[in-house]
């Protein structure tokens, strides 16, 4: 690939702004899982793993699925973030594979947050 | 048409107009016109809602919000809460909605609402493995602007008036740092990160290494750009495998976007990063026995006649910053000094990067702004100690730092503030302690961990250290003599005073905060002979206080050593001879009728045994 110039930079930026955004994306949700060590450690694979299952199994097309790392609450691992277009992403805690489908069928395809795992909604303050 | 920010979609169905509904869409638009609001906030006569039986009802857009039984006496309360403070007024809520929103916003809980993201930015909401999303979060704007826009020395007075000091440990300022290598004229240099994160319950610098890397890599080009170095190394321990990986990938994007390599962004800027795996020797965290392990040598500290700003790796000058330096760096350079000293304090400017862990609920990674009280990061961060146990002590600085008691709970946590205390930031774990953790055992641990650790060049480090550590094994073995507790001070002085690095330097700050702190808990092993916590076997004797049994027959259940003996309703007795001291009867007992006496207790009451049974008996566990 041919160097990046300043400009480059800028339309990456805004290409994958829109990519990585459930709003600009054109996708109706977003499952992040997150994968640090910690995360990994407490089965965030398997619920990864999970997680793909449903989604072929259910044909869901309009979802980005992506993984991250540490969410911060390391006590709580695996974690997953799932955002509705529209609606705050919900965190959800100590999941497993039945969790995650459980997610997936009542929160992703029904809209409706499971609250026995769900810690918080909302995004953290950064500036 | 107008753009409202919120809508207030109230039923004028039959069943809520003859609930007065149109009297209090009267209220709702006296309230706002009186308050300003009437541009932004729509009040709607909609048809009925159905939910008759619960009017007069109203919705509130684009929150949601379902209001029920409402009454023109409520508006003002409405229009106060909601619509100018943010919350809605939950005892007006449709009860079962109340409940469906049970899952909390962040800002509602302290966990998060406290917490600053500033380093740790992109936690959670980018792929590590994707250089693009790092790109669409900002970066690599800052390289852009430090290479294009920005000459060295302005990169570097930013940094300086930034205030950011080094996040390692040390705390020696950043930019000062770099200007010092900035100045050697010439010559090839080189800017290294330091990724050997080794403190125990220390877990920050790996959660942005893998985390998000490339603000790791964003750093270092700019710290490079500042004292005009080529090459780069990051100094990450095997240990970190996923680490290693993440950086690796990372390293290789930026090389296929040109981000690294020769002419960045077309600035004509050449530089060039490595990964360097560490065998993950504690020392190596040391910046020149660092240099020196890159270097291929054995990893051992070097005296400091000079600085390695100016003398360091293969003798060419060298910057070493730790991850997290690395990781503000972009945010400063993008935003400006002065957005970075809007928080912190006037000396510990921003923020920093805590790993919470030990006896607290809320284990984890946090951000928060620089003088903030230790009591909110322990007891609204991080929830308090759990199973209703009694705060201690928390440990900061690692095997560098020291015990911090309940007294200065209150202490800011600013790089000042702390090492009045006799701790120190260090890199930022924060291990918390409660009432069943012995303070002899906590130091002899961190000791034990130092002289492991320990390379052997120094004598005062070597020798002191081993010293110590034996001192504090025969004192939690029972056998200690007077002196033992002025012996350990004394040869702590010595060992800081005269060790050649760092580690020795504050290898025994642990110990000399705990002594500090919790003095009569050492003199109780030593004089005493008596752990209170039982932690120390031989320095204890769990006894039931009969008055207090309810005999529950918990502690007996848990004992592994049946060596508890009673009935229902009769106080219950641990057996002496059986009982191996493993605190499991005093953990479960919830009338606190299991109590830890001196070593000594124990023969008097296994005399009282013997002769209340008229037998002999042989004795468990370890007996010298």
């Amino acid at each position: 690939m041919a160097k990046l110039t300043i400009d480059d930079l800028k339309k990456i930026k805004d290409n994958y702004k829109a990519t990585m955004t459930v709003r600009d994306g054109g996708s109706r949700a977003k499952v992040t899982v997150h994968m640090g060590t910690c995360g990994i450690t407490a089965g965030a694979r398997k619920v990864m793993e999970a997680l793909l299952d449903e989604i072929s199994k259910n044909n869901i097309t309009d979802t980005i699925v992506t993984t991250s790392g540490c969410a911060g609450f390391c006590s709580k691992e695996p974690m997953v973030t799932v955002e509705l277009l529209g609606s705050s992403p919900v965190k959800y805690i100590t999941m497993d594979e039945d969790k995650m489908r459980k997610v997936v069928k009542e929160h992703l395809l029904g809209g409706k947050i499971v609250e026995d795992c769900a810690l918080v909604a909302g995004n953290e303050s950064s500036y | 048409m107008e753009n409202y920010r919120a809508s207030v979609m109230l039923c004028g169905g039959t069943g809520c107009m003859a609930g007065d509904s149109l009297k209090i869409k009267d209220a709702f638009t006296d309230e706002l016109n009186k308050r300003g609001l009437s541009h932004e906030i729509n009040v709607v006569i909609t048809g009925c809602n159905g939910f008759c039986a619960q009017g007069p009802v109203m919705t509130v857009y684009p929150d949601d919000i379902f209001y029920e039984k409402v009454k023109v006496a409520d508006v003002p309360l409405i229009i106060e809460e909601h619509f100018i403070k943010g919350r809605p007024v939950e005892k007006l809520m449709y009860k079962e909605l109340a409940k469906k929103s049970a899952i909390p916003l962040m800002k509602d809980i302290p966990f998060f609402s406290l917490q600053v993201l500033r380093a740790l930015r992109n936690k959670g909401l980018i792929d590590p493995e994707k250089i693009e999303e790092y790109i669409a979060r900002d970066g690599y704007m800052a390289a852009a602007k430090a290479l294009n826009e920005m000459t060295p020395e302005q990169v570097i007075d930013e940094m300086k008036r930034s205030g950011l000091r080094g996040r390692g440990g040390a705390g020696f300022p950043t930019g000062l740092k770099w200007e010092l290598s900035a100045k050697v004229k010439g010559g090839e240099k080189f800017i290294i990160c330091n990724g050997d994160e080794g403190d125990p319950g220390a877990f920050m610098d790996r959660s942005i290494m893998e985390g998000d890397p490339h603000v790791v890599l964003e750093g270092m080009l700019i710290g490079a750009r500042a004292i005009g170095a080529s090459k780069g190394y990051i100094y990450v321990r095997a240990e970190y495998p996923l680490a290693v990986q993440r950086l690796q990938i990372a390293i290789d994007q930026a090389k296929e976007f040109g981000l690294l390599g020769d002419n960045i962004l077309g600035s004509g800027f050449n530089f060039d990063i490595e990964i360097y795996q560490g065998a993950g020797a504690f020392v190596c965290g040391e910046a020149t026995a660092l240099m020196r392990s890159i270097e291929g040598k054995r990893g051992m500290p070097r005296p400091k006649f000079w600085r390695s700003a100016v003398k360091g790796l293969w003798d060419k000058p060298t910057v070493l910053n730790n991850v997290e330096t690395f990781a503000n760096i972009p945010q400063i350079i993008l935003n400006g000094a002065s957005w970075y000293t809007s928080l912190g304090t006037e000396k510990s400017t921003g923020t920093k990067v805590f790993a919470l862990s030990g006896a607290i609920n809320n284990i984890g990674l946090i951000e928060v702004p620089m003088g903030i009280p230790l009591s909110k990061i322990i007891y609204d961060i991080g929830g308090g100690v759990p199973k209703g146990r009694k705060f201690k002590a928390v440990q900061l600085g690692g095997p560098s730092g020291g015990c911090i008691p309940e007294s200065l709970i209150d202490t800011p946590v600013t790089f000042e503030d702390i090492v009045k205390t006799g701790a120190i930031i260090g890199s930022g774990g924060m291990v918390v302690m409660n009432d069943l953790n012995c303070m002899v055992s906590v130091s002899k641990f961190f000791l034990e961990f130092t002289t492991e650790e320990s390379c052997g060049k120094c004598p005062p480090c070597r020798i002191g250290n081993t010293v110590l550590q034996d001192l504090l094994e025969k004192i939690t073995k029972g056998e200690g003599e007077e002196g033992d507790i002025e012996l350990i001070e004394d040869i702590s002085h010595e060992i800081i005073k005269t060790s050649l690095c760092g580690l020795g330097q504050t290898s025994p700050n642990p110990v000399l905060t705990s002594i500090r702190y919790f003095r009569s808990e050492f003199e109780e092993h030593a004089g005493d002979k008596w752990c209170r916590t039982g932690v120390c076997k031989d320095l204890c004797t769990f006894y039931i206080e009969e008055e207090k049994c309810k005999a529950c027959g918990a502690c007996k259940r848990v004992c592994p050593q049946k060596a508890i003996i009673g009935e229902k309703k009769v106080p219950h007795r641990i057996d002496q001879s059986l009982c191996v001291q493993c605190r499991s009867c005093y953990t479960v007992c919830k009338f606190d009728s299991v109590k830890i006496g001196p070593r000594a207790m124990r023969d008097q009451l296994l005399e009282q045994w013997v002769s209340d049974s008229g037998k002999t008996v042989a004795m468990a566990g370890k007996e010298e």
